[in-house]
């Protein structure tokens, strides 16, 4: 019945009027910007009308869409409110089923190991550059996705660690290695020092202040030339020695790939073990109700310092390895739009959720690169996705799911110490 | 010699702080009754600016008085920036009224980067000539070399727009609506306020002045291009929450206060940071006074 | 009788607003004292000043544990006094709704932890025994409340009733000699109300603790309390058992006012 009845209400005669109207608006409403190129130097004008009309078609299709899911959202926090169990879609029954994830990490397992001998360099390279995105979102992840903190400058502590490991080897040779963990640790002291200050505030205050620390950072790389070389950047940077050897080009694309496999990994297990312990509660709580949180003696400045520092380490490490990969850097790497881009792979992915930190961070990164088209668009996409994805889905394409404990029943508990 | 240079110094600030003042009015009404950071609100200034540059740029070419140009530019500015603004909410605001505070942010900061790049794809990365459309007055001959005419209109709008705004939110019917529903939502929806059109109403208005601003800065400094939103709205953002946002006097009181500190900062101290300094601001007073010189402070309810 | 919480002219102003003005109380070991009052009167501001949300303005506030430690907690923040031993529930519930009802009460555990970054990450005996111990005695204290159906429900799934419990459960989780709850009974049916009033007295009973709380159901309030204590605009206005509070003309006349003569 329901399902008739929408349908009904999809394509009756009321709702193609709304689409209509929608579409004339939006064919006014990007009119001047879209139609109209005035060219003031040359005393030109250039008028695109056939723009007009892709925006008048897409507008009139797109509003159908647009109503059908916000019907379908209402509908479903309706369901949600009277629902016992906690929904969960196909996807997130398909991961938690050993009998699919097992084989599906496999597969995954197999493919990133044997990917450096299937695919050429260039290939590499741009796993290479997902995969850092992908230690640097799960990074994000524990800030954003579990604390509940929004970082707008979190691409600083990345621009910390490859300023570190950049400047470390231009004046005193420091190899990769000593300054990976270097970069980390400097990356968890700046989380403390531009964190301790800014904790108390509220969560939309505290978006703008490390948006403002994030620009500061920014800005001094750019006009402190003593210091930093200013934005011209640093250039030769050395890619990571294997045991003391050079290695060839080639092979040291490999290598590098293999490094980003094996941090990420390591990054994936020590994320797990975080989420899944005291700290890791605590993170979750805070997000959830801060003076309850209180209320249950947990230090909140603590906690979220906590979280802000361990954040930090990871992209100070993933800015190390950023570097080392690119082998040149400048400040311009390092806007807020970088920080935006990684808040939107946490977003799509799922905030909390490993995995899905995990896939969209993959998906940004990778979909640019292999649709050219699509690459142009990409901001534009980007900031789409992160309207989209709060309206219509706040919890990401893999939302996170609360550990499960179970309980044999009372005779084995109390035989336990 | 050096009092004049200070007074170069003082108008500068002032011309920043007026042109802070009519984006950052926006910032704040919305703030006040939505409790939102409309982070893209920067975006619809530079929309207002594009919009004027686009109508103005049509005219010069049809050889009409700059006078003339000015007025229809400016008129056109408003309309369109309306109904982005207008638009802006309903799309990304509207649905997320009951969503924690962060994802609207969050949906605040992707419209921001659409709109951007939405003017970057649709016209030009690069920057854009603005045509000089204030004409200088002959009044002002004697003081020329330090106060330019549309330096001179810059205040006189700006002072007619905080003024016709007070007196809006003073003594209409929306204005008490608009009040109401900024000091108890739920409150003023029980009394029969209708809600949705307050909210939109104060997007309407915000995004005027911000359009209005838009038209001036541009045809003042004479270039603009599709990122100069950001900036702007980053440092109008920060002389509302000087001024304690949701505070409309507050919003001006504050953009004055950053357009002198900036201007003096650059002048007398280094211009390389001038930006830094905007954003050291930002930091110091949010940390510091997060309530603002005439705000009110918040607490969470236990 | 020994004290576990003494306030001594205990005042807190809002701007010119006496909130609180000079008032006094004392719980003793294992008593259960309730706070009543019309509303407004203050009640929820005491509790707030006691448990370090609001910092009085002036007078103190002492806490003297089983052991016999004394300490006085103006100005303490409220993570430090729940780990010394008061917790306390919400008027408005407060619970971590996207989180189990298992894990609500494993944060309330997180004040008798140890495990640090380190531990977590490297996941040594230590820490795991201490996250099985955690495990088992948040499992055990839902299953004295009567909550263990839910384990892994989200708190908000919960039944109102449920939720309600579940606060008090979290609350108990984390050791406290002293339990404030701010009007546990609000919303509840006759029913609800009635299992309520068993729990907080078994609670007393077994756990060996004291209770102070807010209430506005007069007959659970008299049925439950060893002394009630009143207070209107700030002030104490009445102290006694049951009995000789609802007998007391002031507040008969402050609190239950016009409603006897109608």
């Amino acid at each position: 019945m329901s399902e008739i009845s929408e349908h009904k209400i999809l394509f009756g005669w009321e709702e193609i009027k709304k689409s209509l109207l929608t579409c004339i608006w939006f064919m006014f409403l990007t009119f001047p910007i879209m139609v109209i190129q005035v060219n003031t130097i040359h005393r030109t004008v250039e008028w695109r009308w056939e723009r007009l009309f892709f925006v008048g078609a897409g507008a009139f299709l797109l509003s159908f869409l647009w109503r059908y899911m916000i019907r379908r959202k209402e509908a479903g926090i309706k369901r949600e409110e009277t629902a016992q169990n906690t929904h969960q879609d196909l996807l997130q029954r398909l991961l938690s089923n050993p009998r699919f994830s097992r084989p599906a990490l496999a597969v995954a397992v197999l493919f990133f190991l044997t990917f450096p001998l299937v695919f050429s360099l260039y290939q590499i390279d741009i796993m290479t550059t997902a995969l850092i995105y992908v230690v640097v979102a799960l990074g994000l992840n524990i800030v954003v996705g579990l604390a509940g903190l929004l970082d707008l400058g979190y691409v600083a502590f990345f621009a910390v660690g490859a300023y570190t490991y950049a400047l470390l080897n231009v004046h005193f040779q420091l190899g990769f290695w000593i300054c990976l963990p270097i970069g980390g640790a400097l990356g968890f002291l700046f989380g403390v020092l531009l964190g301790f200050p800014v904790l108390r505030l509220r969560g939309d205050y505290l978006a703008i202040v490390t948006l403002g620390f994030g620009e500061i950072i920014r800005l001094v790389l750019e006009n402190w030339n003593e210091f930093s070389f200013g934005p011209s950047g640093i250039a030769n940077i050395p890619r990571p020695g294997f045991m003391g050897m050079d290695l060839a080009l080639h092979q040291n694309h490999t290598y590098i790939y293999y490094l980003m496999v094996g941090l990420t990994v390591f990054t994936i297990f020590v994320v797990r073990r975080l989420q899944d312990s005291r700290i890791g509660r605590a993170w979750t709580a805070l997000r959830e109700d801060e003076i309850a949180c209180q209320a249950m003696g947990i230090n909140k400045t603590r906690t979220k310092l906590s979280a802000f520092a361990i954040g930090a380490t990871w992209a100070g490490m993933g800015g190390v390895v950023f570097a080392a990969k690119t082998t040149f850097i400048n400040p311009a790497s390092f806007t807020i739009w970088e920080s935006v881009i990684i808040l939107c792979c946490v977003v799509l992915g799922g905030m909390g959720s490993i995995i899905g930190v995990v896939a969209g961070a993959l998906v940004l990164k990778l979909l640019p690169e292999y649709f050219r088209a699509f690459s142009e668009y990409r901001m534009l996409v980007f900031g789409t996705v992160l309207v989209l994805m709060m309206v219509f889905r706040p919890s990401g394409l893999i939302s996170s799911v609360r550990r499960v404990y179970r309980f044999e029943g009372r005779n084995k508990l109390e035989g336990q110490p | 010699m050096d009092l004049e240079y200070f007074f170069e110094l003082f108008l500068g600030g002032l011309t920043r702080g007026s042109i802070y003042a009519l984006i950052a009015l926006g910032y704040t009404m919305v703030y006040g009754i939505v409790e939102l950071i409309n982070f893209a609100h920067g975006e619809i200034y530079m929309i207002g600016a594009f919009t004027g540059l686009i109508v103005a740029g049509l005219l010069t070419l049809l050889g009409w008085p700059a006078l003339a140009i000015l007025v229809i530019a400016s008129i056109a500015a408003m309309i369109y920036s309306c109904a982005y603004g207008w638009t802006m909410e309903k799309i990304a605001y509207k649905p997320l009224r009951k969503a924690p505070r962060l994802s609207a942010l969050i949906s605040a900061i992707g419209m921001s980067l659409f709109l951007q790049n939405y003017v970057l794809l649709a016209q030009t990365p690069d920057f854009l000539p603005f045509p000089n459309l204030i004409p200088e007055f002959d009044f002002l001959e004697p003081i020329e070399h330090i106060a330019r005419s549309s330096e001179i209109l810059i205040y006189a709008v700006t002072a007619v727009v905080m003024v016709t705004l007070t007196l809006l939110i003073k003594f209409t019917r929306m204005g008490k609506a608009m009040r109401a529903t900024s000091q108890d939502r739920e409150m003023a929806m029980l009394v029969g306020v209708n809600v949705n059109r307050v909210i939109s109403m104060t997007f309407i208005l915000g995004s005027a002045t911000a359009a209005l601003g838009g038209v001036l800065i541009a045809s003042h400094i004479g270039q603009i291009n599709y990122y100069i939103g950001f900036l702007a709205g980053i440092k109008a953002f920060v002389a509302a929450v000087l001024g304690g946002i949701g505070s409309m006097p507050g919003a001006v009181i504050g953009s004055l206060v950053l357009g002198w500190s900036e201007s003096f900062f650059t002048g007398y101290i280094s211009s390389d940071y001038e930006d830094v300094f905007a954003f050291l601001f930002l930091v110091v007073i949010l940390i510091f006074r997060p309530s603002g010189i005439l705000g009110r402070k918040e607490s969470d309810k236990v | 009788m020994k004290a576990v919480l003494t306030v001594t002219q205990l005042t807190k102003t809002f701007g010119g607003l006496h909130a609180l003005d000079g008032v006094d109380l004392t719980i003793g070991r294992n008593e259960i004292v309730a706070l009543i009052g019309p509303n407004g009167a203050g009640k929820t501001t005491l509790f707030n000043c006691l448990t370090g949300v609001y910092i009085p303005t002036g007078g103190s506030v002492e806490i003297t544990s089983p052991e016999g430690h004394t300490t006085r907690l103006n100005g303490l923040k409220p993570d430090k006094v729940t780990s010394l031993g008061m917790a306390r529930t919400f008027q408005n519930i407060r619970l971590f709704q996207n989180m189990t009802v298992l894990e609500n009460v494993m944060i309330g555990r997180h004040c008798r932890m140890h495990a640090g970054i380190p531990g977590a990450i490297l996941r040594n005996a230590r820490t795991r025994r201490e996250e099985k111990a955690v495990i088992d005695d948040s499992y055990r204290i839902l299953e004295n409340f009567q909550l263990d159906r839910y384990v892994n429900e989200f708190a908000k799934n919960l039944p109102y009733g449920a939720q309600r419990r579940l606060e008090i459960a979290r609350a108990m989780a984390t050791e406290p000699f002293l339990l404030l709850l701010d009007e546990p009974a609000a919303g509840m049916n006759a029913q609800e109300t009635k299992d309520l009033d068993d729990l907080i007295v078994r609670l007393r009973n077994k756990e060996e603790i004291s209770i102070l709380l807010i209430e506005h159901d007069m007959k659970l309030v008299t049925s439950l309390s060893d002394r009630i204590f009143v207070v209107d605009y700030g002030r104490k206005i009445a102290e006694g058992t049951p009995a000789e509070v609802c007998c007391n003309p002031v507040v008969i006349k402050a609190y239950l006012g016009e409603e006897i003569d109608a």
